[in-house]
């Protein structure tokens, strides 16, 4: 670094591509760092060669299980990440790469994918696609048929777990879960049986008792091809040939049902159905539009429950930050005067909800109202027994309740701090013009307060309209809503409706449970662009 | 000068506890007693249902009912009994989880602040814009999304995939820039320019300026935010219940709820012991986190 040596030209804080003096340095001056190894290069490239092996690995694991999406993905990555750090230029992508990296991954891409995913019937019955669905179809419909050869079988235990052993014309055949049978040399053959396998244990009837299971579930497939039926067995020592009842036709992209004749061809819901309206499953994942959407609207058995939850969602974010201001704002108020002794120490114990971390308060605030045994109950009713978590309005209530413990030392934090930044000559002056303490709290000070408070008001909201672990925990969204086919309840807020659709639902539906997500993606848009428009956040960048 | 007044009265009002002309009797009543009053009632309000779950860890009975008498019997029976569950592993991966994750959140959001704020480049303004939008979102309404995500990388990568701390790591770090960069980039254009210009013309290269001027000159920008991203990490739930599987693999807050919807065998006493253990960390975060919450530092980060 020795081409500036008194610098007396301005240093080089725009890089704009009319400047070409960078690239026109005479070779003595050219520093690149391949000629001038220091310790934070070495340091860079054994990082680059861990993101380039990783990568790399990756792109082969991607490519052996077809995951195209993630192989184009990581080479696009990986190409890029090689060209900012080692190229000269693109100096503020050098620190930029790693952050965006995860964020495309799991911020920007999830979110995408969401959309994506509330236009498919993506669920339970829908998770494969349709080459997925017809190899499953075939697997589950098979059937020993009927008169069929019996081969005498031996249950063998090799490398790769448990294998069959049978003879078919005097020829013995062995195969696995993974391989099909296939003609072994040097097999001992006794009677009919075979008794000895090079690289396997035979089983006797002790250990096969033990891998009961294991042995009557296993199937081994004649061929290659699924439709060519497989070898199974109920008694360990026969074997017998099942084969699909269900034939797949790719001409016609049909199946068929050998013994009935009945034809199943595909629909636009990812389902094969019969003429009479026979559903073959597992489905496929297939588009269904808007259905997602509408079907929250429209079918009676959802709409009722979800336009509730959506109202409770707006009452709940609304009332929380409205109760927890009030006493919030009621406190700082209180507690804003000099002259009380000991100021400090009621602040910092009234600090402590907020420093409690919350799903532990909502655990706790739980088991205190448990309607039979719970604190509240039992110490402050004098043994009575109030449903607060069984009862939908008393559930509400208590939600509420809890999150007011939770949330006002919060509001109590951020209102001492706005009331402290009131110049005091403000309030000195209105009382010498004879204002009261009433009218000095709602015609100063709380005008004054609201400007610094209002974009904390509206994240709170926006906090709050999301606030998942506190429902989950406290109620569980419970008492849950009778009659409903999703597990829904009465203080379920969106975000837990779609925890619920998704995972806890017994039939699991991805694409409503994403629907739902879009929805909430809305309504946060709108609230934030009412935030960003009181502080104008975007101008000053 | 709307400024200068205000710095002076709270000075004042801090510092002296200024209360020479504090009223006697009657007065006093009406103008500071009853303050005290609201303030005794609070802190009751305030500290009732920490004394409980104090209380019900130190009570060996270890049920909801046994739990109603307050500091009835104390013993560390339900502590040394936490040492035989799975609370070890719970607390190990929330401490290794929150300490990585807040790492790797510090560093990440760093250097993105460090490149908006000193750099001028084609995109930046759009970027920037980009990251606010984002910023609004939590990551959470996409959790089915990355759900199914993982699920996928399972098969390429397993140890990225789902039930895998490590790839819980990853997605809470992809909501790293979002969420902090604005906050650092704020702080970084606060530290003049002049000092990296000097760096550069004693030939200092740019890593060389952010790693050793300007990360120090930011140190408490960084703690907070790697604070903020501990205590956030410490209490998420949603996505780590989803994506962690296997009991020794979880994190407190999905554990501890394990035992406490527990409704048949409740082991209360357990959970209160957890609870109180894994409460002291974030209470003294918090405590020392105050000051800056009380400032306005930390606008818009909003904790239930």
């Amino acid at each position: 670094m020795t081409d500036q040596p008194t610098a007396v030209r301005p240093p080089d804080t725009e890089p704009d591509a009319t400047s070409k003096r960078p690239r026109v340095r005479g070779p003595r001056t050219d520093h690149s760092p391949a000629r001038d190894f220091k310790p934070g290069f070495i340091a860079k490239l054994v990082l680059m060669a861990l993101v380039n092996a990783f990568g790399l690995y990756g792109i082969l694991a991607a490519a052996g299980v077809e995951s195209w999406g993630i192989v184009a993905f990581l080479v696009i990555a990986l190409i890029a990440a090689n060209y900012v750090y080692f190229a000269r230029r693109a100096v503020p992508m050098k620190y930029l790469v790693p952050g965006l990296a995860f964020l495309l991954v799991y911020q920007i891409f999830t979110m995408f994918y969401t959309g994506y995913i509330a236009f498919t019937n993506y669920g339970d019955g829908h998770i494969l696609d349709k080459q997925g669905a017809i190899s499953a179809i075939e697997l589950q419909t098979e059937k020993r048929v009927e008169g069929s050869a019996t081969y005498p079988l031996t249950v063998l235990s090799g490398d790769d777990g448990l294998a069959f052993a049978i003879v078919r014309d005097g020829e013995a055949l062995v195969g696995d879960i993974d391989t099909p049978l296939e003609p072994v040399d040097d097999v001992t053959i006794e009677g009919s049986k075979v008794t000895e396998v090079p690289g396997y244990d035979v089983l006797n009837f002790g250990q096969i008792a033990q891998r009961q299971a294991e042995v009557t579930t296993m199937r081994v497939a004649f061929s290659e091809d699924l439709g060519g039926g497989s070898l199974r067995t109920q008694d360990a020592s026969n074997g017998y040939v099942y084969a699909p009842t269900l034939n797949y036709d790719e001409a016609t992209d049909t199946f068929t049902n050998l013994e009935t004749g009945t034809v199943y061809t595909p629909d636009d819901r990812g389902n094969f159905v019969s003429a009479d309206g026979e559903r073959l499953t597992p489905g496929w994942k297939v588009s269904v539009g808007f259905e997602n959407f509408t079907k929250m609207f429209t079918d009676s058995r959802i709409s009722g429950a979800f336009l509730q939850i959506a109202a409770w969602t707006f009452a709940f974010a609304f009332l929380s930050v409205a109760t927890t201001f009030v006493l919030g704002l009621a406190l700082a108020l209180v507690f804003n005067d000099p002259r009380i002794r000991g100021r400090k120490v009621y602040r910092a114990l009234m600090i402590l909800p907020y420093a409690f971390p919350g799903f532990l308060a909502a655990l706790v605030w739980k088991g205190m109202l448990n309607e039979r045994f719970g604190f509240i109950n039992e110490v402050i009713f004098r043994g009575a027994d109030i449903g607060w978590l069984n009862d939908p309005w008393l559930a509400k209530l208590a939600v509420l309740g809890v999150n007011l413990w939770l949330g006002f030392p919060y509001m109590f934090l951020i209102c001492t701090g706005a009331l402290q930044a009131i110049p005091n000559d403000v309030i000195e002056s209105s009382k010498l013009d004879g204002a009261g303490p009433f009218r000095i709290v709602s015609k100063i000070i709380f005008p004054l307060l609201l400007v610094s408070v209002a974009p904390l008001l509206i994240s709170s909201f926006a906090f709050n309209f999301n606030n998942f672990t506190l429902i989950y925990m406290l109620t569980g969204g419970g008492p849950n809503f009778p009659g409903s086919p999703l597990i829904i309840g009465s203080t379920d807020l969106l975000i837990s409706m779609v925890y619920s659709v998704a995972f806890e639902s017994g039939v699991k539906q991805y694409g409503l449970a994403a629907a739902v997500s879009i929805l909430i993606f809305i309504f946060v848009g709108f609230i934030s662009w009412l935030g960003f428009r009181r502080t104008r956040q975007l101008e000053e960048l | 000068m709307a400024t200068a007044p205000t710095q002076l009265s709270r000075s004042t009002g801090e510092a002296v506890e200024y209360r020479g002309d504090a009223p006697k009797g009657a007065r006093w009543w009406r103008e500071i007693g009853w303050r005290h009053i609201v303030g005794v009632v609070t802190i009751i309000y305030c500290a009732l249902p920490l004394l409980y779950v104090l209380s019900a860890a130190l009570n060996p009975g270890g049920t909801l009912t046994g739990s109603n008498d307050l500091f009835k019997t104390i013993s560390l029976e339900n502590f040394q009994r936490l040492f035989e569950t799975d609370f070890g592993y719970w607390a190990v991966n929330s401490l290794v989880i929150c300490t990585v994750t807040a790492i790797g959140t510090v560093l990440m959001g760093g250097a993105a602040a460090y490149a908006f704020s000193r750099f001028r480049f084609r995109g930046r303004h759009a970027s920037l814009t980009t990251l606010l939008l984002i910023q609004m979102f939590p990551q959470m309404l996409a959790v089915v999304a990355i759900f199914l995500v993982l699920l996928s990388l399972k098969d390429v990568f397993p140890i990225l995939g789902v039930n895998s701390q490590i790839g819980l790591i990853m997605v809470y770090l992809g909501g790293a820039l979002g969420v902090n960069t604005f906050l650092m980039y704020g702080f970084f254009n606060t530290v003049p320019r002049e000092i990296d210009e000097a760096a550069k013309i004693d030939g200092a290269s740019h890593a060389q300026i952010f790693w050793t001027i300007i990360l120090r000159l930011v140190a408490p920008i960084l703690a907070v935010v790697g604070l903020l991203s501990f205590v956030g990490t410490y209490g998420e739930f949603i996505i780590a219940k989803t994506v962690l599987q296997s009991t020794e693999k979880l994190t407190l807050a999905v554990g501890l709820y394990q035992w406490a919807s527990d409704e048949r065998n409740a082991p209360w006493g357990q959970f209160a012991a957890g609870a109180v253990l894994s409460a002291i960390p974030v209470i003294l975060l918090f405590l020392f986190l105050q000051k800056y919450i009380v400032s306005g530092l930390t606008a818009g980060s909003v904790k239930g």
